[in-house]
């Protein structure tokens, strides 16, 4: 009797890397983290006409649910260290979706004596949105990229010298 | 009543504490910050002012007059009438009286002129920095605070726009 008579009718073969990778981008789980106008648009994007959870992206209240952090809006530098407390609390493997120009660079508040110019002086980013604030589209955009990312990562192969999500 | 009348009545009652009526679009009328305390119960019991609701409280830095002013706008919702009062401490030693008991809403304005600029309030319930981190140094609207290169490791240097 040949090895194919014994197998069900469909099958499907996959790699376990590709098989991981696939169940996580597929749930996408953010906190909630708006900080100023941002947020707005944010709350947009996870609204009906958007709709983040078709990409299986839901909100979440608490750090240590969240696989994605969504820093939306200006970055001061009192919440620049409760930022990265918060980043600290979260689950391996996390990332971050800088979200319109206040958190990429600082945006037009940058010379400003309380602002810190980029979340990225902080903790490490994944994908930079731009926009002041970014559509639903373009912050949807951002999380395609990111799961396009997701599905790059090799949990299999441990690498030494460069931890996946975090900065050398 | 308007603003000249009000002055007038502030001076018949307090006399030499009660300044020059500034003229401009909003006439201010400044006061001794020391006398501040015994302004403010004035204007908010006197049933001709009635001066119930103070609107806005603010601070300004005059570095060259060795100054910080201390801006108070005033509302009265019986008689429909405003008017404005500064008064202006000195910048080395900013102290003066609080008007937390008169005006409750002072709570959260003077601990903003205190975080911002400095100002310490005598009789305060609550002074504490309102916006900044606790443990920031400097009062960053006084025209000469200098932004420390760095605030817990996060370094301060930003790139120049121009």
């Amino acid at each position: 009797m040949s090895l194919l008579n014994t197998m069900p009718e469909f099958m499907v073969t996959t790699k376990v890397d590709e098989m991981l990778n696939w169940t996580r981008k597929s749930s996408v789980w953010y906190m909630l983290f708006g900080l100023a106008c941002c947020a707005i648009e944010l709350m947009q994007t996870g609204g009906p006409r958007a709709d983040l959870d078709r990409f299986g992206a839901v909100p979440r209240a608490s750090p240590r649910q969240s696989d994605l952090m969504i820093v939306a809006g200006t970055l001061t530098l009192k919440m620049a260290l409760r930022t990265k407390m918060l980043y600290d609390q979260m689950p391996d493997p996390k990332y971050v979706i800088s979200m319109g120009s206040c958190s990429n660079c600082g945006g037009l508040f940058q010379l400003a004596y309380s602002v810190c110019d980029g979340v990225d002086k902080v903790i490490p980013v994944d994908v930079y949105v731009p926009g002041c604030p970014p559509r639903p589209e373009a912050l949807t955009e951002g999380l395609l990229k990111l799961q396009e990312k997701m599905m790059q990562e090799r949990w299999l192969v441990r690498r030494e010298s460069e931890p996946t999500t975090e900065r050398a | 009543m308007d603003n000249a009348a009000i002055h007038a009545r502030l001076q018949a009652r307090f006399g030499e504490v009660i300044g020059a009526l500034e003229p401009g679009g909003e006439a201010a009328i400044r006061v001794r910050p020391s006398a501040m305390s015994a302004v403010g119960e004035f204007l908010r019991s006197d049933p001709e002012l009635a001066f119930d609701c103070l609107s806005n409280q603010s601070g300004v830095d005059y570095p060259k007059r060795g100054e910080i002013e201390v801006v108070y706008h005033v509302f009265s919702y019986r008689h429909r009438h405003a008017c404005v009062l500064k008064a202006a401490v000195p910048r080395d030693e900013p102290t003066m009286p609080t008007m937390a008991a008169i005006w409750p809403t002072a709570i959260w304005q003077e601990r903003e002129i205190f975080d911002l600029l400095g100002v310490v309030f005598d009789g305060h319930p609550d002074l504490r920095r309102l916006l900044l981190p606790e443990d920031w140094v400097g009062h960053p609207l006084r025209k000469d605070f200098v932004e420390p290169e760095e605030y817990h490791g996060i370094s301060t240097k930003r790139a120049s726009m121009f």
